[in-house]
């Protein structure tokens, strides 16, 4: 949906009063924060319910967006901390990078997944199959690299981390789906790389 | 073996940094021509361009038709918050620091006045710390009494300003 008003031009006019105009962020970073709600949820059911708990936490600190980075940018953080207080609430540990109970949650959600690759039998629908077979960190660190069009030091403004450590995440996150790829996938795997 | 591993993972590393956009134009220009040169180096990076290809071509997922509505309908109920800065005075916040500063520098003074700077090599700057006395100050009840109120009174008097500012603020929206 293009209305030819960017981001910053939207926001003015919520602040101004027009309550409606939010509705253009809405339909414009819907399937973003989705997604990458998604991405660390796991559960379409929660993650729609807490996307939409972002978008609502967005508007009532609408004033507090100063413009000074992308109106994305600012989006993802809230999305980073209200995951972050769901898994949290649902005693999961996003301490490890090498978290043995996400990746046994991840993995017992292996057969549906692979039916459901029968069916889409798509490179896309593949790697984002395997994505959703990563811890929520390492999820997270690539959906807004490869999905949330955020360069290496926007994505260290989200996380609160510096922007080395983003890239070392980010390398780390791209080994381990390379693995879950080769892992549940090898057939598929071998088609691309033919 | 090990070694061989590490490596490979340094070389991983670099092609993504040159994939990314992340490496130095120098490093650039290293990598291009070890990829160019060097077959191992040559099938590392196509293979992490394939896999760098497949991530770019994930889809985003989409939520349910109702989302907007339902957000929208969310935020019907709601006001926009004052923004922070609107409300919490710096002037404050620094007042705040001053304090804390001083109480410290205050403490350094007495500290190093309390010293006895002539006493030659016999004892160590640990030991000259160790005989600054403070005791005297906090070991009467009446003075923790009074510190313990002048806090709560300043914690009191705080939370007030700050939420009389906060309904002025919500007012005016």
């Amino acid at each position: 949906m293009s209305t030819g008003l960017n981001d910053n031009e939207i926001i003015s006019k919520v602040l101004q009063g027009d309550q409606q105009a939010y509705a253009l962020l809405v339909n414009r970073y819907q399937n973003y924060v989705f997604t990458l709600t998604l991405r660390m949820i796991k559960s379409r059911e929660d993650a729609e319910e807490v996307a939409q708990d972002i978008f609502i936490k967005a508007y009532r600190a609408l004033a507090d967006f100063r413009g000074a980075a992308k109106f994305s940018t600012w989006l993802y953080t809230i999305v980073n901390t209200s995951c972050i207080t769901f898994l949290r609430k649902k005693k999961m540990d996003l301490q490890s990078l090498d978290n043995e109970k996400v990746f046994e949650i991840a993995d017992s959600q292996d057969s549906g997944f692979r039916a459901n690759l029968v069916e889409q039998k798509s490179k896309a629908a593949m790697v984002n199959n395997a994505i959703t077979l990563l811890s929520p960190d390492d999820a997270q660190v690539i959906t807004l690299f490869y999905k949330g069009e955020q360069s290496l030091d926007e994505i260290a403004e989200i996380l609160g981390i510096e922007p080395n450590t983003v890239k070392v995440r980010l390398h780390r996150a791209r080994a381990r789906l390379k693995d879950k790829m080769q892992e549940h996938f090898s057939e598929e795997v071998k088609d691309i790389y033919q | 073996m090990e070694q061989l591993h590490e490596a490979g993972s340094g070389m991983e590393e670099r092609l993504w940094s040159f994939i990314d956009g992340s490496a130095s134009q120098e490093e650039r220009s290293v990598i291009a021509k070890l990829v160019e040169s060097r077959a191992e180096w040559k099938a590392k990076y196509q293979e992490l361009l394939d896999i760098h290809a497949l991530l770019q071509s994930s889809e985003l997922d989409a939520p349910s038709l109702r989302f907007t509505k339902n957000v929208m309908e969310e935020i019907a109920k709601l006001h926009i918050a004052p923004a922070t800065r609107t409300y919490i005075n710096k002037k404050i916040i620094w007042g705040i620091a001053w304090f804390f500063i001083a109480i410290i520098t205050g403490f350094l003074i007495y500290g190093f006045g309390q010293m006895e700077w002539s006493s030659g090599n016999s004892s160590t700057i640990t030991d000259q710390f160790a005989k600054i006395d403070i005791s005297k100050f906090f070991n009467n009840t009446w003075v923790n009494i009074f510190m313990m109120i002048n806090l709560v009174l300043g914690l009191f008097l705080l939370d007030n300003y700050l939420s009389n500012k906060r309904k002025q603020f919500r007012k005016e929206a």
